[in-house]
């Protein structure tokens, strides 16, 4: 099988991963301008409660899958409202809080589910390959492309289509006009960052059976969900989509054209296209 | 006024007592720990607390001197050569980091920084030639100052002291100097700064070099302090925790740093000998942080402080022909 | 999953009692007493692979009830955090501020270096687990003995097994871009080399690279596949692979397919074939016993971690014996370390170099699926294998160490 095949395939694969981890942060950043920090942690809390939902209680897949996301989300809710809701503006203590309550996750995942990683066994109904055009495609991972674009359509779908979405959007562009027309900010900031965490969740059960669960899946996570959301642009679903697919491309392609930079492919673009420009690709205003 | 005076001699005593006061050499040797955050500390709390600006790379060029100091003693370099070299080294490398993440400002910054400290990183793993990969360099002897034996660990102590408080007292100079000033008029109100004919991003790339300075003394403190420095130390955690101790310590005051780096340090190596779930521990005491002092350790206990004095003190008689209402206004 | 929590809570208490013990003891004269400071991840990457070398140590102890040779042990144990810095750290509070006699652990090349020097200024006589091949060679430490194996001593039995009994001609080597890595890969290279085979390609993966395909896509050109992955990543690089769609034969070192890990493989691990100091399957009274303690304590199985720090635990035992538990003098300490030699032990027969790096038997084990469950089979046992492999000790030390680009892939 051809080394650029493989590459290719892989790169939309990986790209439509990266897209559930940073969705939901473009989201939460764009609109409430909160780094949330705890998003590596939330994706993994994901994968590990997915893991356990699926290989210890032998839920079906997609049951598990939902599950991790609304356990992710309730999670996320809980935080954002004890904790984020009181330090609106104040961004260091949203980096401190994020950061404290990631060590407090991984420790937790820690202690539940032992350091040993855990291998996810792909779906039987998604497993296996078929070879086509002389290349090898994992079902599974054409499965994440697609549940990725899905996922893509149906939040643009909200976002574009609905009074929610318009809600979000009026939000991100001008919070303080949309609480002089009626929109609820506060509730509407908790139901945004819920969603984040659910994405972030569920995009940590669907990367199960391609990356395993283990510790330390947060930290190697979160900078790429960053890289993504810089380049692309927070709040804007397109620049997160464009920006994971470029990701993707990215770390499959540079690192096999130049495994002497495997260590820099992606921070010294990075740094070259936030010299050049530093809203990102899709970004309206200069941060 | 005499009240902080006042501290500030207690507290001097204190730091300088502590081979007395602190028992064992091990323990001694975590409280040079702590002053060589602090330093560090205080270096990312210039671009937070005073610039505002974030910076999640400053483990690099913490790295960074630490790297030049040790690979240049087991060049044979001496120890002065050493330093000079890697204040050198950090301080070209600091102005490189500055030129570059400072076209961008905010959320922008912080990833320039963020991965401008990966590439470091990235390059203390591969330029094995250089940097001996992971294994690291060792340091095989510390400097002898007057003749003294930096291998006790008080006296080690002592030389830590020393350069902290030239750190601080450099610090202290520079934030209330005019060009602390202005640079935390840029921090506030950029635009107007400007329009006052202020040229802003110089004033942020001086404090950018003043703050790679003191990140540098601090790696070139640590390096000698473990004797061994490898590529983990330049990792992404070790930036993101100096921004913690910052902030968790209150940005934007010179105590809050020294006061974050303590309650790092102290977790890290004292309390984990008690604790097994000290990371958990930390991260709970970062959130306690944010809940009960948001702004930070220091300036949310001056407010407790301040709150305790008023509630203790009897309220001030009213001055005569006053009128009421006005009283209680500061 | 509720059997591995009362697991963790079995062992945080048991770490509880450990570091309450810790707590600085009064300076009344310990008549007999011995101090181990175990050096170990409790948190961090590592976790795992410390958490085992805490069992190994302290199944040993419990089944002596914490006496040995006729002393009373007192086990410290401190986290290093996986961090080479907290690691310099603890083992100051062990040597200094708790005094321990010996040292056991670390676990990581990376922590043993920050360590070295001071172990040798403080002059403790440390046992780690730590493979960094140079330890033992070029840069010997006169206070370090070494009852695991450096990191190149079962890849030398894996090449030749690869090139002798698998038939392998053309092998792509992948593993991790760091010290580790290098020198598993040097040691397999040099002797499949050596044996007529042929390295094709040496990949290497960034640490903290989370999907390995980019880099398993550039397998090509090959009979067979060589990886080193250490830690959990070995679980990833089978799945992963399986899911390029490569069917070509993978072996591996010492971590690869280490016992305690394998629960954690899928299907595509069968037939994985591996080297390494420690097998499962090893039929002794010692291993026996070892299995058995492991099992009532920690319903686990062993693997390479835990049998090492258990057969470490048992070469002090031996040198508290010869001394008579005199450790005053630690040059002493260190010979009678580096003297030890054993017969029955959880890894088979066991002695040192004059390095002080153990020489004992490597096993080749194949992954199999027995009663449902993977597990490791031994299909061929070397004897006698020190880190020198059989060539001569002053050429194999003239030659550069393994690093990146040594041995290099010849075009």
């Amino acid at each position: 099988m051809s080394l650029w095949g493989i590459l290719a395939i892989n790169s939309v694969a990986f790209g439509g991963l990266l897209f559930l981890l940073s969705a939901g942060f473009s989201l939460i950043f764009g609109l409430m301008r909160i780094p949330n920090l705890t998003h590596g942690s939330m994706f993994m809390l994901g994968g590990y409660v997915g893991a356990s939902l699926y290989m210890t209680w032998h839920l079906p897949f997609w049951l598990a899958a939902l599950g991790s996301a609304a356990v992710v989300a309730a999670f996320g809710g809980v935080i954002e409202r004890l904790l984020l809701r009181r330090l609106s503006g104040s961004i260091l203590a949203q980096v401190l809080v994020t950061l404290g309550i990631s060590f407090i996750v991984a420790d937790f995942c820690l202690l539940t589910w032992t350091g040993d990683p855990i291998s996810v066994t792909t779906p039987p109904a998604l497993a296996g390959g078929v070879r086509a055009f002389g290349l090898f495609f994992t079902i599974y991972r054409i499965a994440i492309i697609l549940v990725a674009c899905a996922v893509a359509a149906l939040l643009w779908v909200l976002l574009d289509k609905t009074r929610l979405g318009a809600m979000i959007r009026a939000g991100v562009d001008d919070p303080e006009m949309a609480r002089v027309v009626g929109i609820r900010v506060s509730r509407l900031f908790t139901i945004v960052f819920c969603l984040g965490a659910a994405l972030a969740g569920f995009g940590g059960i669907m990367g199960a059976p391609v990356l395993t669960v283990y510790p330390g899946l947060d930290t190697d996570m979160l900078p790429l969900a960053l890289v993504i959301v810089i380049l692309g642009g927070a709040g804007s679903l397109l620049g997160s989509l464009v920006g994971s697919f470029l990701i993707g491309f990215v770390y499959n392609f540079g690192q096999a054209m130049f495994p002497e930079l495997a260590y820099f492919v992606l921070f010294l673009p990075m740094v070259l296209v936030l010299a050049l420009r530093p809203q990102g690709l899709f970004g309206r205003h200069a941060s | 006024m005499t009240a902080t005076r006042a501290a500030l001699v207690v507290a001097l005593a204190a730091l300088a007592a502590v081979p007395w006061w602190v028992q064992g050499d091990y323990y001694i040797s975590v409280a040079s720990q702590i002053l060589i955050y602090a330093i560090f500390a205080l270096g990312v709390d210039v671009l937070i607390g005073y610039a505002g600006l974030v910076s999640l790379g400053h483990a690099g060029l913490f790295g960074l001197a630490g790297y030049a100091a040790a690979v240049a003693l087991a060049g044979g370099s001496g120890h002065f050569g050493a330093v000079a070299l890697a204040l050198a080294v950090a301080l070209l490398g600091t102005a490189v980091f500055a030129a570059l993440s400072l076209r961008a400002t905010g959320i922008g910054f912080i990833m320039i920084t963020l991965a401008l400290g990966q590439i470091l990183w990235g390059l203390a793993y591969r330029w094995v030639s250089l940097t001996n990969g992971d294994n690291g360099v060792g340091v095989a002897t510390r400097p002898m100052p007057f003749g003294l034996d930096l291998e006790v660990a008080s006296h080690f102590y002592f030389a830590t002291l020393a350069v902290f408080l030239l750190a601080l007292s450099g610090a202290w100079v520079f934030v209330h100097s005019p060009f602390g000033a202005s640079l935390k008029g840029t921090r506030d109100q950029p635009r107007r700064m400007t329009a006052l004919g202020y040229n802003v991003w110089l004033i942020r790339y001086f404090a950018c070099l003043f703050s790679g300075l003191l990140t540098a003394v601090a790696g070139i403190l640590f390096v000698y302090y473990t004797k061994f420095i490898s590529p983990p130390t330049l990792v992404l955690t070790s930036s993101a925790e100096a921004v913690l101790m910052v902030i968790s310590g209150g940005s934007g005051t010179l105590l809050g740093p020294i006061v974050g780096a303590a309650l790092v340090v102290i977790v890290k190596n004292v309390a984990s000998a008690y604790i097994e779930r000290w990371n958990m521990l930390l991260g709970a005491i970062f959130v306690a942080i944010v809940v009960f002092m948001p702004e930070g350790l220091v300036p949310g206990s001056v407010r407790l402080a301040q709150w305790a004095l008023k509630a203790i003190r009897p309220p001030p008689a009213p001055a005569g022909g006053s009128p009421p209402g006005r009283a209680g206004v500061p | 999953m509720s059997l591995k929590l009362n697991r963790r809570k079995f062992l945080a208490g048991t770490a509880a009692v450990a570091s309450t013990a810790a707590f600085p003891m009064p300076s009344i004269a310990q008549a007999k007493g011995v101090k181990l400071g175990l050096l170990c991840d409790k948190t961090g990457a590592l976790a795992e692979g410390g958490f085992q070398m805490e069992q190994g140590v302290t199944v040993y102890l419990k089944s002596k009830n914490m006496t040995l040779a006729g002393h009373k042990i007192e086990l410290l144990i401190a986290d290093t955090g996986s961090s080479p810095a907290i690691t310099k750290t603890k083992a100051q509070e062990l040597v200094e501020r708790d005094k321990v006699d010996v040292i056991l652990g670390p676990l990581a090349a990376f922590e043993m270096f920050a360590i070295s020097d001071y172990i040798v200024q403080t002059k403790t006589p440390t046992l780690c687990l730590a493979g960094a091949d140079d330890l033992t060679q070029r840069k010997p430490n006169p206070f370090l003995t070494r009852a695991s194996a450096t990191s190149s001593q079962a890849e030398h039995v894996m090449g030749d097994y690869a090139a002798k009994v698998m038939g392998l001609k053309r092998v792509a080597c992948i593993d991790s871009d760091f010290a580790f890595g290098y020198e598993q890969q040097g040691g397999f290279q040099q002797v499949f080399e050596d044996a007529g085979g042929k390295v094709v390609k040496k990949i290497w993966a960034p640490l903290g690279a989370p999907d390995f395909t980019p880099f398993i896509a550039q397998i090509q050109d090959c009979d067979g596949v060589h990886q080193g992955f250490a830690g959990g990543a070995p679980v990833k690089f089978m799945k992963q692979y399986a899911d390029v769609g490569l069917k070509l034969p993978v072996c591996g070192g010492e971590t690869a397919g280490d016992d305690a890990l394998l629960s954690r493989f899928g299907d595509e691990a069968i037939g994985l074939v591996n080297a390494c100091p420690y097998t499962i399957d090893l039929k002794n009274d010692a291993n026996d016993k070892f299995k058995a303690l492991m099992d009532e304590e920690y319903l686990g199985i062993p693997g390479f971690y835990a049998a090492s720090m258990y057969v470490t635990v048992q070469v002090v035992e031996a040198a508290l014996h010869a001394l008579h538990g005199d450790l005053s003098k630690p040059e002493q300490t260190v010979k009678a370390l580096r003297a030890v030699s054993l017969k029955d032990t959880v890894r088979g027969p066991l002695h040192f170099d004059h390095f002080g790096n153990a020489v004992g038997n490597m096993y080749v084990r194949k992954i199999v699926k027995e009663g449902g469950k993977l597990t490791n089979v031994t299909q061929k046992t070397y004897e006698n294998c020190s880190q020198f492999w059989t060539y001569d000790e002053a050429k194999y030390l003239a030659q550069p160490a393994y690093s990146r680009d040594y041995p290099p892939v010849k075009t």
